[in-house]
């Protein structure tokens, strides 16, 4: 029940953003798009707390401006590769062990590897993650499972 | 004030046209499937937020800017899912992800 | 000084560069994945110039726009990996040469 107000909440204000008018008319069109959709998603059980992160704890803005971080070393490693004279990539396919327990916590970890430039997540299961690295720096910082690690320690 | 948010978000947009322009470089040039995806996924991560940034500092606390920020929220979710499909289904249908060291062209 | 102005028309103009490139990248292939994957870098960049386009003419409406492409892209990118999802690589069957999935140059 949470999750449908929590998604009823996001809707509307969706819905206003997008719009803002505030005519009964529009009003009206909005009230039936977001019962059409909350509708649907609930036909096609997609509200769950995979869908509506709301345990999320504070601490996911600290692993956030890790991920920032992370995410401009790699862009800087990608951007060499990509503009040095000789083409040498050193591609390879790496697996890493699933640290995160949770469904939402392994969403997360695959998400942030494939958004991190230079890794690729291909491959998903509960105990083995299958990545494809550019580079061995990519490869290496992977490999090492601090990205999990990360996301174990949040409690997912 | 003005002219320090102005040329702050300047910088951003030139910086996200150059990573812009790196993954496009990169798609041509790197030599396989997988290896381009890596390029693409510059753009889509670095690219998209320093462009959308430099133009939220333009606009400051205005609707423009909330809209942004969610055209910046959706890319940074979508991004990476689309890569991580196109990742996957290559795999499944067959594309080798590690072929034999290239030589330069 | 540069005004804004300038800024945005710049990189309106890099960025029409930009997807000059990565179409080019679409019509060459060589797999049907990378043609893919150019098509979706195409749709971010198209988010990306709406955005900026919107600020050069001074019409944040614009935003609907490309919040609405965002979104579209990434369907039709899902879509058609759906598509292709599950099909065995035809590499020998080179009858079907064009619509099949073919792995590397």
């Amino acid at each position: 029940m949470l999750f449908v107000l929590f998604l009823t909440f996001v809707l509307v204000a969706f819905w206003l953003l997008l719009s803002w008018h505030f005519t009964p008319f529009v009003l009206g069109c909005g009230v039936a798009s977001v019962a059409l959709t909350l509708y649907l998603a609930l036909r096609m059980k997609l509200v769950d707390e995979e869908s509506q992160p709301l345990h999320l704890s504070v601490h996911i803005v600290g692993y956030w401006a890790w991920l920032a971080k992370e995410v401009v070393v790699s862009t800087w490693d990608v951007t060499r590769h990509v503009w040095s004279p000789n083409k040498r990539v050193h591609p390879r396919v790496i697996t890493v062990e699933a640290t995160p327990q949770t469904a939402f916590g392994l969403m997360l970890y695959a998400n942030s590897m494939t958004l991190t430039p230079g890794t690729v997540c291909l491959d998903v299961t509960h105990e083995k993650i299958k990545a494809h690295a550019l580079t061995e720096d990519a490869a290496a910082s992977l490999e090492s499972g601090e990205m999990g690690a990360r996301i174990r320690r949040l409690g997912l | 004030m003005e002219s320090i948010l102005s040329i702050i978000s300047a910088l951003c947009i030139g910086l996200g046209i150059f990573l812009g322009i790196t993954g496009a470089v990169g798609i041509v040039r790197l030599p396989n499937f997988f290896t381009r995806l890596h390029a693409a996924s510059v753009t889509d991560s670095g690219c998209a937020f320093l462009i959308l940034s430099g133009l939220m500092l333009q606009s400051g606390f205005s609707i423009p800017t909330l809209k942004l920020f969610f055209i910046l929220v959706f890319l940074l979710i979508t991004s990476p899912t689309a890569s991580h499909a196109l990742a996957k289904t290559a795999l499944d249908c067959g594309a080798d992800p590690t072929p034999p060291p290239y030589e330069e062209r | 000084m540069i005004s804004i102005t300038s800024i945005y028309a710049g990189a309106c103009l890099a960025l029409l560069a930009i997807m000059g490139v990565t179409i080019t990248r679409a019509i060459r292939g060589p797999s049907a994945f990378d043609r893919v994957m150019a098509v979706n870098m195409f749709g971010t960049k198209t988010v990306l110039l709406l955005s900026l386009l919107g600020f050069l003419s001074g019409r944040p409406d614009f935003l609907d726009i490309s919040l609405v492409y965002a979104l579209v892209n990434f369907l039709s990118t899902i879509a058609i990996l759906r598509f292709f999802e599950g099909r065995t690589p035809t590499t020998t069957d080179n009858d079907t040469a064009d619509t099949s999935v073919t792995t590397e140059e």
